[in-house]
């Protein structure tokens, strides 16, 4: 496949998505949290916990990061990385917003570590 | 074992803060030297009287301003009667009577009168507040500003946010202004003179306050000459010389104190303006010692604590055989106790012709200063505004200095006048040992330092325990820090207090207070004002925050739904997989056919792959799709059920035995008592999870005593129990007492939960709450005090006409709909 040709999906506006919480994208087997920040950026995450798969989208937003709802880890919404001492890493993907749509682009399937 | 007798008796009349340190001060020294007995004409233990202000205001809580708990006396040894008055002392007999003053509770006393011998008597009666006795002064609803009874009837007359007057602009009358105000009042200041404190303040400062106070929305007259208060049972309105006519539902006088010494006229001492005593504290009766605000010494009567207390540590060292010790009157210093107003006078600031002064006016900062000079010393200081120097002006006024050489910069405070501005820190480190810090308890620089060195403190708590230094009304607090950092460096860690979480530095109660106190509405108020350190907190401090909120604000607050955990923004609970599990209510353990069909149906229909009876008596059905909780939900809601609120830090069960209706030895209806418990408290937001249980016998096989809340039914009635724990902890529950009637125990109860809800920290359970705050007093207020019980109860009930709203019924009309359903799903179409 060419990597060349980005695939953005529209996936819906961000007023869909309470500030500072997240909703849930299905992507076939796979699903996608994006999140809404308190000062409306958009992140769009797998919904997977690099600890034991807690689905992100569930947990407490605050400050760039998502607080897990099994067992509180905290993970960057830009980068996907857990904080503090936990160590793993949650695919993202980019976003794009127009006139308030959101895009995410969804070429490469990322394989999570 | 002591003998009664061996020791010598010491009596004291009047249980306020100069005897309660002297009481200190005897016990160090000489633990074992006499049986202490105290009479207290108020029903309570020796409080901070000078923190009233704050719990006015709502800063504080009683409970916080108590010096000696109930503890302290059994420790020592005291016989306190507390609502004791002494209307006798018999000095040939050497003994005192005392009536009981009818308690607020409702209690009656064993005995009418008690009469107690003493070897040593010690009259610290305090004063009476002036009350001036214009037509209508004992109308309901004229109340003194004195005692934490006054403080009380203030804040019941705030809860209808009507219209206060104040009379008097001084320091006091300004604190009740300022509190009542933070009450929600409409508040108006009657001042006498001209300008407010113009004994301390020249007209021009005087203003400055006066602008200061009405920017809170306080009205202040002044030249007000109250002629009547008008009203026909109760207070309905305050009418001046001038004619103006201001309506009023409640009256403070705060005009001034007489020593309260008529006691002592009756038995024949010597009193002018207060009781009479010597340098050694003794009265014209050598046995007698006259103590505190009653007390008149070197021709003068005192009304501030500093210099009492050094009456106090007198009495003790003379009542220790110490007859060198004597009492020497020094200058005082004060500030006004108003957050956000800062006034400190200290000295004599009256005008005389050998006098001098040295004014600063700041009128763009609001700043003021004003030093009083005799002889080239400073012998009064008056600082509005920037308040920094005046511990600075007044070690220079106590230790007489001589200011020539300082004289033009003087006014400029340290900083300037000592040529080179210095920082803080260096500022603390160039104070003298003999520098006064603080002035209520009269502990200087070098005692701390020392005994920081020595004792090797480490927070201010710990200065607070071995010095006593900001222990009383905490303005030095900021100075005291300065201290332990200066001489520990980094070593000194001043989150004293455990802070929320990383986004603050301030503990769960100090953010509760502050949310009373500036009258917080949301969070992002909460955190701009109290300067949050992160820009939208995190998943510690939001769900506290929240709950905080909701509970200050019953009614009013928007509940926060991003700052839950998931369990409560969805009203389920999250499993390892990522579905859910749904508990409905099952009310006391009760269930019916119908019931559990409808379980059984559901079931079936959302093919739930797990049911199970869960350890709260009620069933669980585990395994739900999120998706399918709104359809789960409405099935369960057209049979009755409810949200169980399994997930909630809220009431969880209740559970109950069989009881009087089935059990041959059930003594009382334990169901129903349970179900009755659980219809009125579901719904209700708490620090951390509430589970309740009641058994009809003590058999107890509802499992009372290791719950959050029990009751265990007796013949008689109900005992009962509160602070159980069965989790992470194993604790066995503590009594509440016993009751004989269903309505008294849930009217218990609910005032039990309410105290919890206002005093808990965020996921602390009853048991960690009550261990931290007292059993005893958690007693007092629930149990032994009926009219705090009452009001208690009414912000709980008041609180539940908000809360009982069945959450699953709400998201199954619509709220919150996108919670439930993915943003999209991408077809793969769209993906390809
Ligand atoms: C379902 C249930 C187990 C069962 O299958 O019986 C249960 C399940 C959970 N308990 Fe429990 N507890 C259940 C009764 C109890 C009991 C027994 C009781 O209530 O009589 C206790 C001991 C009594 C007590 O609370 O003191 C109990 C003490 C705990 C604790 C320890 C609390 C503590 O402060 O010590 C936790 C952990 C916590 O809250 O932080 C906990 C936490 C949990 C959580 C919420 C764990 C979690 O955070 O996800 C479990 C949720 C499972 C779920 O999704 O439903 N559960 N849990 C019981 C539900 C009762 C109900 O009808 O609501
Ligand atoms: C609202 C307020 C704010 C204040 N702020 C400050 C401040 O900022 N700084 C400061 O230094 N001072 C302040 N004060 C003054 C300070 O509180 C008093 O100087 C101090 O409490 C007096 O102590 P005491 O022991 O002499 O008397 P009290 O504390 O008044 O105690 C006297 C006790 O004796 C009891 N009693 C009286 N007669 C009898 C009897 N016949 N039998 C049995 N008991 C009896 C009374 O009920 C009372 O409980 C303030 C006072 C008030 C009211
Ligand atoms: S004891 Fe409670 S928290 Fe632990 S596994 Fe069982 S249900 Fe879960
Ligand atoms: S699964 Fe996210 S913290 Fe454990």
């Amino acid at each position: 496949m060419n990597a060349e040709i980005r695939k953005w999906v529209l996936v819906g506006s961000i007023d869909d998505i309470p500030r500072r919480g997240a909703r849930c994208v299905q992507n076939g087997e796979m699903t996608i949290a994006v999140f809404r920040s308190f000062d409306d950026r958009i992140f769009a995450l797998e919904d997977k916990c690099p600890h034991r798969k807690g689905a992100l989208s569930q947990g407490i937003v605050h400050d760039g990061c998502v607080t897990c709802p099994l067992h509180n880890w905290v993970i960057s919404l830009d980068s996907g990385k857990a904080q503090g001492a936990d160590e793993g890493q949650t695919a993202t993907f980019p976003v794009r917003i127009r006139s308030g749509l959101i895009y995410l682009d969804l070429t490469i399937v990322p394989t999570a570590s | 074992m002591v003998q009664m007798g061996e020791k010598k008796q010491l009596v004291v009349i009047g249980n306020g803060m100069a005897p309660g340190r002297a009481l200190e001060r005897l016990f160090e020294l000489a633990p074992d030297a006499y049986d202490v007995t105290i009479f207290n004409a108020e029903p309570r233990v020796n409080y901070d009287r000078i923190m009233l202000s704050p719990v006015l205001s709502g800063e504080k809580t009683y409970e916080e301003i108590v010096i000696h708990g109930d503890g302290w006396y059994v420790e020592h040894g005291v016989t306190l009667y507390k609502g004791a008055k002494v209307t006798a002392i018999n000095r040939s007999a050497k003994t005192v009577t005392a009536e009981f003053v009818a308690s607020t509770s409702g209690q009656v006393p064993l005995q009418p009168t008690v009469t107690a011998p003493y070897d040593q008597l010690i009259i610290a009666t305090g004063s009476t507040p002036i009350i001036i006795p214009v037509p209508g002064h004992n109308l309901a609803g004229v109340l003194a500003y004195r005692d934490l009874d006054d403080v009380n009837a203030m804040l019941l007359a705030a809860k209808a946010r009507g219209r206060a007057v104040v009379i008097g602009g001084g320091l006091l009358g300004l604190e009740a202004a300022a509190g009542l105000k933070e009450q929600g009042m409409d508040v108006t200041v009657l001042h006498l003179m001209p300008t407010l404190m113009e004994r301390q303040l020249d007209p021009a400062a005087g203003h400055l306050l006066k602008r200061a106070i009405e920017a809170r929305g306080i009205k202040v007259i002044t030249r007000a000459n109250t002629k009547s208060i008008r009203g026909t049972t109760k207070v309905e309105g305050v009418e001046l010389e001038d004619g103006t006519l201001l309506p009023a539902d409640l009256v403070v006088m705060a005009v001034g104190i007489r020593p309260s010494s008529g006691l002592a006229k009756d038995a024949g001492l010597e009193v002018k303006r207060g009781i009479v005593v010597g340098a050694d504290m003794r009265t014209s009766d050598p046995d007698i010692f006259a103590l505190g605000e009653c007390a008149e010494a070197e021709g003068q009567v005192f009304g501030l604590v500093a210099p009492l207390y050094e009456m106090a540590k007198v009495v003790a060292a003379q009542l220790t055989g110490d007859t060198s010790s004597a009492f020497k009157a020094a200058a005082t210093a004060t500030k006004l106790k108003v957050t956000g107003i800062n006034l400190y006078s200290a000295g004599d600031f009256a005008e005389g012709p050998d006098r001098e002064e040295i004014v600063l006016r700041d009128a763009a900062r609001g700043n003021y200063r004003r030093l009083v000079l005799q002889d080239n010393r400073i012998i009064g200081s008056v600082m509005y505004g920037d308040t920094s120097d005046g511990p600075w002006f007044f070690d220079l006024l106590k230790r007489n200095v001589d200011i020539g050489e300082m004289r033009e910069t003087l006014i400029f405070g340290q900083n300037l006048a000592g040529g080179i501005p210095l920082d803080p820190m260096a500022a603390v480190a160039a104070l003298p040992d003999d520098a006064e810090v603080c002035g209520c308890n009269g502990v200087c620089k070098g005692k701390i330092t020392a005994a920081i060195a020595g004792l090797g403190l480490k927070t201010l708590d710990d200065v607070r325990a071995h010095t006593k230094a900001s222990a009383s009304c905490g303005t030095c607090t900021g100075l005291v820090e300065q201290i332990l950092k200066a001489q520990l460096g980094d070593a000194y860690n001043p989150a004293a207090v455990q802070p929320m979480c990383g986004c603050t530095d301030l503990g769960h109660d100090d953010v509760r207070r502050l949310i009373v106190a500036k009258g917080l509405k949301t969070i992002p108020d909460t955190m701009q004002e109290l300067e949050w350190k992160t820009s939208c907190g995190c998943a510690k401090c939001r769900p506290a925050l929240n709950y905080y909120l909701l509970a200050t604000w019953p009614g009013e607050y928007v509940d926060d739904s991003q700052s839950r955990f998931i369990n409560e923004r969805v009203h389920a609970n999250i499993q390892k997989d990522g579905t859910y599990s749904v508990v409905p209510r099952m009310w006391g353990g009760m269930t019916s056919p119908s019931e559990l069909r409808a379980i059984a149906d559901v079931v079936e229909k959302y093919n739930i792959p797990a049911v199970k009876c869960t350890g709260g008596q009620r069933i669980d059905m585990l395994g739900v799709k999120k998706e399918d909780l709104p359809g789960v939900w409405a099935d369960l809601n057209a049979a009755g059920l409810v949200s169980g609120a399994a997930y909630g830090k809220a009431l969880r069960t209740v559970k109950t035995c069989v009881g009087s209706d089935w059990c041959r030895f059930g003594t009382q209806d334990s169901t129903g008592l349970g179900i009755k418990l659980e219809k009125f408290m579901w719904g209700s937001w708490t620090p951390a999870k509430v589970k309740l249980a009641v058994s009809g016998c003590p058999r107890n096989c509802a499992e009372v005593t290791c719950k959050d809340i029990g009751v265990i039914c007796v013949d008689s009635g109900y005992d009962i129990h509160f602070a159980g724990a069965a989790g992470l902890d194993i604790k066995g529950t503590e009594v509440l007492g016993h009751v004989a009637t269903e309505d008294e125990t849930i009217e218990i109860i609910g005032a039990l939960t309410q105290l919890y809800r206002e005093q808990g920290r965020y996921l602390e359970r009853i048991y960690k709450w009550a261990k931290r705050v007292g059993i005893e007093t958690v007693r007092e207020q629930v149990l032994d005090d009926k009219e705090r019980r009452k009001v208690l109860y009414d912000r709980f009930v008041h609180s539940q006409s908000f809360a009982q709203v069945d959450p699953w019924a709400e998201r199954v009309a619509g709220k919150e709909a996108y919670e439930f359903r993915p943003l999209s799903v991408i077809t793969a179409e769209a993906a390809e």
